[in-house]
This record gives structure tokens, sequence and C-alpha cells, in this order.
């Protein structure tokens, strides 16, 4: 009976790889937006399977915030160096000018001008028409709306009352000088079917994603690395055995107490897990609706 | 827990979409789908039950307002509607689910097809208490104009009619009487509470008249395999993979169809043949491939191929064409214009198209039809004729999703404006024709005229004539149907057989449907060229009297009815004596303003360059213009005596 009959995870996959050969055949410069986390490790690895054996028609770009785990600049520069695909890095001035940091500022600050200031000039700088980035509609409920091809004015603004209409897998790419998308190849998938397919493809992963012993201290309920840049109190330092199920800067970055240290563990300990992914993010909840906000203002 | 991991990966995915007002209960269905197969966080569960401050919640003795879960955007919330379609995901051991979550009323129409077009169910709601609304007939038709096969309808609510088997009877009787004008062969209903979860995921045990399964069951058990075309392979060619000068692959997705190493395949639009040498993926080469695939196509020969083209069986293709019909729901907020121009949107090919026609718009409530309408308003939904300025590789909507659908994108504003389902029907005669320029079907089978049957030589020397066509042209009024009919009457005394096509009387019939446009013109003549030749075919003399003022018309007519039984004859009167002359007003018509396109008047007359024969019926009249005809034709050995061999 499964005859002719594709998996989930393949179907996903094959949608993923319809999308990526639509966006490079009918935009002029697109860029892969990788962050290092297990989602753009995913895209990557869907963007050379839709182009092989030729290689990747389009770089990744890589945002930097200054504040990122160490480990993630060190795998981004063997995974891809490894893979032979070229990445730019770009970081908004204004953030070491302004010395904008999520302690003397509010996190929504520092996240404006490093993240969502330094992703529109970076790829104003590159000339970047679409850029692909490896959103999710599950993980909140503002992206359970965001269409595949995702318009953005040439503020890169996003209007939620005025996306276009998608239907079939026919995608609409026309646009107006100045006028870009954010593309979205893995809308369709869940946590787990991303843990599934990392599992099923081997896909080389962050180390901060298993369980270790990790220095950490637990502030308003989130699980936070001892970063000493968080100037951490006498005594409220702790070594815990946690693993990250989100990775972005080290200060707003919780983490989740874990023994899980293989992929398949991973795996296993989320489809018991009662909390959703983004609840470790320290921005998310700074106000009901603020992922909303953000990405009106430009953010994924 | 490994064989757990596993069973996850090989599980397969129902994609379906649920419409419905949140007065039906939708979002609390949803949510409590969401929350009964866990999908829903802990979280997210604590900020609906911060949020719930809704009192029929409340009163249920429910503590969360499952709605919380699903209603994303903040204006949502505020105006306590769902605006636009929201996807969510849950999962099961035995299926992985993708609900397209899609608003009920009337004005989100284009919300509740945009769900449905990646949909293989629909699941419908109806507030047990308030039974079959107009909102759940326009829902049911949508489900069935995108193709949806299942249905589920959900009578929801049924606590609060102390769950009435005779109420939910009720329902689905009236619902199934409704249905029987859609084509939805699956249909299935389930009396539910989803405030209270009753036959959602679990068998309820206070309705214990109902024997069928529970919702999620249902939702589990769907055979949806045979949905799916694996019979006519369709592949549009998406991007051309070149790493180096040795290998060439062709990019694209396997529309429908299965395709094997080694098959015999045509490449459209240039319909030359070739074989698959290779299957390809980053994973290595298949055997095989089936929908929906995303491979690379390497070919045996090296041909001329890139994005737009569609790579099929030689004995199993697509219609090619310009012309089709088909149902569009409108998405824009201007209305679709009969003439106007878009962009279409079809398979990977991107072309410019004009709507000819809107045969009539369908009435969503009612099902009735309106064949006066003169637009498309959005969320509307009508029938409409195209025309593409190249062809397109298209199947019937209900065939075949991928190259049966496409969309409408507004030249100027580049918004998705329309979404089109082709109609099964493809008698590009029976299209009311108003098409611009004559085009030359790649694919058209070569014509089996009865001349092949009984033979010309045959015919000819039986009505003792060779069959020609006569095709007078010249301004209005300028003595061409008086001298065509003379001519005619000569013939006929001297034992011919010959036959009139006058502009004006073919007007009043064969293209009656068609106005004076160029484009109309142009149309018209076809038609006429036609005829002329199919009469030629009978072994008759065509008398064809058309102003035909353009030198492209009448030489397309020569190549339509043949070079060898052409002959172009200029009845040159001047303009003045036209006018004069003319009694059916058309000078004084065109003078005023209130006719366009008059050739001599408004528009161009392109004098022929070298007629086989100018007359002046001014000057000679009308009778010896005709003799001269006749002259003409006994010189080029059209017809014979009664006494010649």
């Amino acid at each position: 009976m499964n005859r002719y009959r594709l998996s989930h995870l393949r179907e996903l996959e094959a949608e993923a790889i319809h999308i990526f050969r639509e966006v490079a055949a009918e935009f002029e410069r697109p860029v892969l937006l990788y962050s290092v986390g297990k989602d753009s490790s995913v895209l990557i690895r869907l963007a050379r399977k839709a182009f092989a054996p030729a290689k990747v028609p389009f770089p990744a770009l890589f945002i930097d915030t200054s504040f990122k785990f160490p480990e993630m600049y060190t795998h981004r520069d063997e995974y891809l160096t490894s893979i032979g695909i070229e990445c730019f890095t770009y970081t908004n001035p204004e953030g070491p000018s302004l010395d904008m940091n999520p302690f003397d500022f509010s996190t929504q600050q520092c996240c404006s001008v490093w993240k969502t200031g330094g992703l529109l000039k970076g790829l104003t700088e590159h000339g970047v028409d679409a850029a692909f980035g490896g959103a999710r509609r599950e993980e909140e409920k503002s992206r359970a709306k965001e269409r595949i091809y995702s318009f953005r004015d040439t503020q890169g603004q996003w209007d939620p009352k005025n996306q276009r209409p998608e239907l079939w897998n026919l995608y609409n790419a026309r646009r107006k000088p100045g006028e870009t998308i954010r593309v979205f190849p893995l809308s369709n998938w869940t946590e787990l079917d991303v843990w599934q397919y990392i599992h099923l493809e081997q896909i080389p992963i962050v180390d901060l994603y298993f369980a270790r012993e990790r220095d950490m201290v637990e502030r308003k309920g989130l699980l936070l690395p001892a970063d000493p840049r968080a100037r951490p109190q006498e005594g409220e330092v702790k070594t815990v055995k946690c693993r990250f199920r989100s990775i972005g800067c080290v200060p707003c970055t919780g983490a989740i107490r874990s023994e899980a240290d293989t992929i398949p563990k991973i795996i296993e300990e989320l489809m018991v897990e009662r909390v959703s992914e983004r609840a470790t993010r320290a921005i998310d909840h700074d106000q009901e609706g603020s992922m909303e906000l953000k990405k009106r203002e430009g953010y994924f | 827990m490994t064989r757990l991991v596993e069973q996850h990966q090989s599980a397969n995915t129902l994609r379906f979409s649920t419409c419905g007002s949140v007065d039906d209960g939708k979002s609390t269905l949803i949510g409590r789908l969401l929350h009964d197969c866990k999908a829903a966080f802990e979280d997210q569960l604590a900020a609906a039950k911060r949020l719930t401050n809704n009192e029929s919640v409340r009163a249920a003795g429910e503590e969360i307002d499952f709605s919380l879960l699903t209603d994303g955007l903040m204006a949502e919330r505020e105006q306590g509607i769902t605006i636009d379609v929201a996807y969510r995901y849950f999962s099961t051991p035995r299926r992985k689910f993708i609900i397209a979550d899609t608003p009920g009323h009337e004005q989100y129409t284009r919300n509740m097809a945009t769900g449905a077009s990646t949909a293989s169910l629909a699941l419908i709601l109806i507030d047990a208490r308030k039974g079959v609304l107009t909102q759940t007939r326009r829902h049911a038709f949508i489900t069935s104009l995108l193709g949806i096969r299942h249905c589920v309808v959900c009578v929801n609510k049924m606590d609060l009619v102390d769950y009435s088997q005779q109420v939910f009877d009720e329902i689905v009787s009236e619902f199934s009487d409704f249905a029987t004008r859609l084509n939805v062969p699956d249909l299935e209903f389930v009396p539910l509470s989803a405030l209270k979860g009753d036959n959602v995921v679990e068998q309820s045990t206070r309705m214990p008249w109902y024997v069928g399964k529970p919702l999620l069951r249902l939702l589990e058990d769907v055979h949806t395999g045979s949905d799916r075309n694996l019979i006519d392979f369709r592949y549009a060619v998406q991007y051309v993979i070149r790493p180096d000068l040795d290998y060439r692959g062709y990019a694209g997705s396997v529309a429908s169809g299965i395709v094997r190493k080694g098959d015999e395949v045509m490449v459209l639009p240039s319909r030359k043949k070739t074989r698959i040498a290779r299957i390809d993926t980053f994973d290595g080469e298949l055997e095989e491939a089936y929908p929906p695939m995303s491979v690379s196509l390497c070919l045996e020969d090296e041909l001329d191929v890139s994005r737009g083209d569609m790579i099929v069986h030689p004995r199993n293709q697509p219609h090619v064409t310009r012309h089709f019909e088909a149902m569009v729901v409108w998405l824009g907020e201007r209305k679709l214009r009969v003439g106007g121009n878009y962009w279409v949107k079809h398979t990977t090919q991107s072309v410019r198209a004009k709507i000819e026609s809107l045969r009539y718009v369908v009435d969503v409530n009612t099902l009735s039809r309106d064949p006066e309408a003169q637009g498309l308003e959005l969320n509307g939904i009508g029938r409409v004729v195209i025309s593409t300025v190249r062809p397109l590789y298209v199947d019937a909507y209900r065939d075949n999703r991928s190259t049966g659908s496409f969309v409408l994108i507004d030249l100027l504003t580049n918004a998705t404006v329309g979404a089109g389902m082709l109609i099964e029907r493809q008698p590009e005669d029976e299209l009311p024709s108003a098409i611009a320029e004559w085009h030359d079907e790649v694919d058209a089978p070569k014509e089996t005229s009865s001349a092949d049957l009984v033979g010309s030589e045959e015919r000819a020397a039986r009505l003792r004539q060779k069959p020609v066509t006569l095709w007078l042209t010249g301004l209005p009024a300028s003595g061409k149907r008086e001298v065509a009919h003379a001519l005619d009457r000569l013939l006929f005394e001297a034992g011919h057989f010959a036959h009139v096509l006058d502009g004006r009387a073919v007007r009043g019939g064969l293209s009656h449907d068609l106005g004076f446009s160029p484009g109309d013109r142009a149309e018209h003549l076809r038609r006429v060229s036609a005829v002329a030749k199919t009469l030629n075919d009978a072994g008759l003399i065509t008398i064809a009297s058309f102003v035909s003022p353009t030198r492209v018309i009448r030489s397309r007519a020569r190549e339509l009815i043949g070079e060898q039984r052409f002959l172009e004859v200029h009845v040159a009167s001047p303009l003045e004596w036209s006018e004069a002359r003319d009694r059916a007003g058309t000078y004084e018509r065109a003078r005023s303003g209130e006719l366009l396109h008059v050739p001599g008047v408004n528009a161009p007359y392109e004098a022929p360059t070298s007629p086989a024969i100018v007359l002046r019926p001014d000057e000679s009249g009308f009778e010896a213009a005709a003799k001269a005809l006749l002259s003409l034709l006994a010189e080029g050995g059209f017809l014979r005596g009664p006494d010649s061999p």
C-alpha cells in the first residue's frame, strides 16, 4: 500500500527542494541566512540536495550579533568549509558604536540593533532580493500565518494584512524594485520533523544542542549561561546537565535540564516534552504578541 | 524508543482544511485536537488559561478557552475573528497532520480556497443548534470546486442539543441532499462536542446511537493514496543544473505519473523525443520517480530544454493550448475585467494572458449562475475564457491538480488576484473566440478532409470544374457582393457549381458571437477561410466577398485555403463612390464615431500588392465585372465545357 507514497519527511524534503529551485530560478541574488542553528543546518542540506551535483548557486549570510556562543563560530567555519559553501558575515556597525547589550539596555533594544538592524543592513549591503530563513509556522502563533514567500516592503517590513495568497505550489515571485522576500522552505516542518531529519540524514549539529554539564545561572525561571558579561552574583553559578533547544545569543538563550546527549535521545525527549521550544527565548515573552511586533519591524 | 523514532520517520501526512467560523466552535475543535494529541505545550496552555474569560467556556466548566491556542494575530483576537489561513501541526503515532485553518465568513472565500488548494480532506463544521447554513453550503461548494475528495462534516455543540440523534439525522439528511449537486465522493458525518471532547479523540459515551468512528480516528484512517494521479507523467522543468559541460540535469518535481530510467519521453514545446538516461538526486540515482518527488532528469540526447518546458511520455500528452476555460476564484481587491490582461503562472511558466470572456458568475450561496454578470468581485467565483500569448501544457483540474491549476497576477501591482482551475472540456471551436491572432497549433492533428476519401480528381471530373476560391476584397459597399452574386448566376447558367460566402450573411450565423475589433475580424475570417476550403474540398467554387482589409489576414486565408486554389480579386471602387451608395450606413456611423475599425474611414485598408485581377464595378458595372471573373476562371483552366474531354 505504501508503494509510490513518500514518507512524511521525504514529502517535506521534496517540498523544500521545490521551493529552493523556484527561488533560484526567479530571483537575482538569493542568500541563505545561516545561524548555525538546527533549522539552518537542515536548510543547508536541502539547498545542497536541490542543486546537486552542482554547487549551491548562492552564498550563506551570517548575521553576527557579537553575543553568539563561541562554539557557533567554530562550527560555522568548519562545517561550511567542509561542504564548500561560501559564507558572508555581517555585523551592524551601530552595535559596537552604541555598545549595545542586553544588560544595560532591554532585550528588545538589543535585538533591534544587532539582529533586526544587522539583518536589514546586511541584506541591503549584499543587494539581496530573496533570503532563505529557517522559520517554521509551528514555532509561534503569528508565524502560523506566514507565507512561504514572505514579502517585505523597501524597508524590509512585514504587513500581515498585505501578504499574497499562496495556492497549490505556485509562488508569485513578481516584485517591484527594492522589494525583497524572505523564503521559508521549512514552513511546514515541526521541531520534531527537524530532529528526525537531522537523525535520518546524519547532519552535523553544534554541540550546544546536546546535554552536557554546563555552568549556568537561574533567572526569572530561565536557565541561562553563566557568561561573565551577565555579571553573575556570588554563589549564583551552578553546574547543571542541560542542553539548548534553540540557540541564539549567549545572554538570552535559556537551556533545559536534560540527559539527552544523542540525537535519538533528543527525539525521545521531544516526544514527551510539554514546553514549546521558544519558551526558552527570553525575548519572546516580554509582551504578548511580541513576535508579531518584531516581524512587522523586519525580523523573522 | 528507537522503534518509535523510526515509526515517526515513515508516517505519512494528511493535509486537511477546516472551514467554519468562531461561532461554530472551530477554533475550539482545533485547540481540542492539538491539546488531546499533546501538540499544545504547557506554556501555550498556561497563556491560554490566563487569557480565558469567555463566559460560555467558564459556564461549561472548562478551564481553558481552546480557541486561544489558535487565534494568532493580535488583530484577530481584537476582532474575535480569524482573518487569514493559519497552519497547525500535530501528529499521532499513525499519521502526521497539517491543518490549513481558514475563516468562514463570506468575505474570506479566498482564504478558504487557499487553504483547500493543498488539502486532501476538508473538515466542515456545523453548529448543531443552527443546522445547515448558507455558510455551510459555501464551504461545501468550495471544497468540491478545489477538488477535495474527502469531506468530514462535524456536527458540533451536540452537548447543547442534549446529544439528540434526531437533530443529527436531520442535519445529515439536509447536507446530503445538497451534496448530491457537488462532486465529493467521500462524505462522513460525526456528531461531536469540541468543548466537552465528545467524539473528538475518544468515542463519546453520551451518544451511544452513533456507531461511527470519532473524528481523530477518521482522520487517521482515511485513505488518500488513490487520490493521486500516477498515470499521466507530467514534469515541468524548474531549473537547469549544469555544473560543467558534461552534465546537464533538468531539475523539477514530478507533478503526476511515474517516470522510469530508460523511458521514452517527449519535451514540450519542441516535441522532440529522447529517453531518460538517469534520474538523479543528491543521494544517488533512482530507477523511478513519482509525485511529489523533486529530482533531476538527464536525457540521452542533447536537446535544448529550459525552465517552463515540460517532459511527458509521448503517448500521454497534456493539451497544448493558448485558449482554455477555467473556474476562477477572485482574490483581488479590484475586480476582474473582461478584456483585461494579467500574468498567468502555471506550473513553471509565466505568460501574459487576456480574459476573453466571463461565462457566468456563481452565487456560492445558492449555486445559481448569473450569465449577465459584468465582472468578478473579490471572493467571487466565475467561469472565464482565457487566451495566453504562448501555449501552456494543461490538463483538466479534476484529472491533475498540478497541470490544471494556475494563478492570475496583476500586471501593475504584482498581487496574486485570481486562482484558476481548468475545466475538462477543451473544445477550442466552442470557445467564443475573440482571439487576436491566428495560431498554429503545435500538435493539431492532420486534418482528414473529405477529399481524401473521394479524390479531388474524381469530383472535378464529375462536376466539370476545378475547385477554387475567388477572394473578393475591397472597401465596404464597393460592390463585392453584387459582383459575387452576378458571377454565381453566370456560373450556374453555364452548368457549374459555386457558392457565395458573403460577409453580411455569414456574420449572422457562423460568427454571430464576434464583433468588429481587429481581433474579432481576424477570427471571423479564419472561420470563413475554413468554410471556403471545405466547399472547395467538396468540389465547389467559392466566391468569398469580404472587406478583409489587411494583407496579413488575406495571406493567412491564402495559406489555409491553399495557394493553388486561391485567387485574390481586388474590387477597387473608390471610397467616394462606395460611400455614396452605402445603404447600410456604415460610413455615416463610422464618421460620427459610432463605429470603430471601419477600413477607409478610421482604420487602414491595405490594397493587394499583386491581385489576380483588379475590378472597377463603379466604371464597368457589376455584370461586366462578373464576366471578367468568368473569363479569368476559364483561362485558368478551372472550368470545362460540356463537350470538353
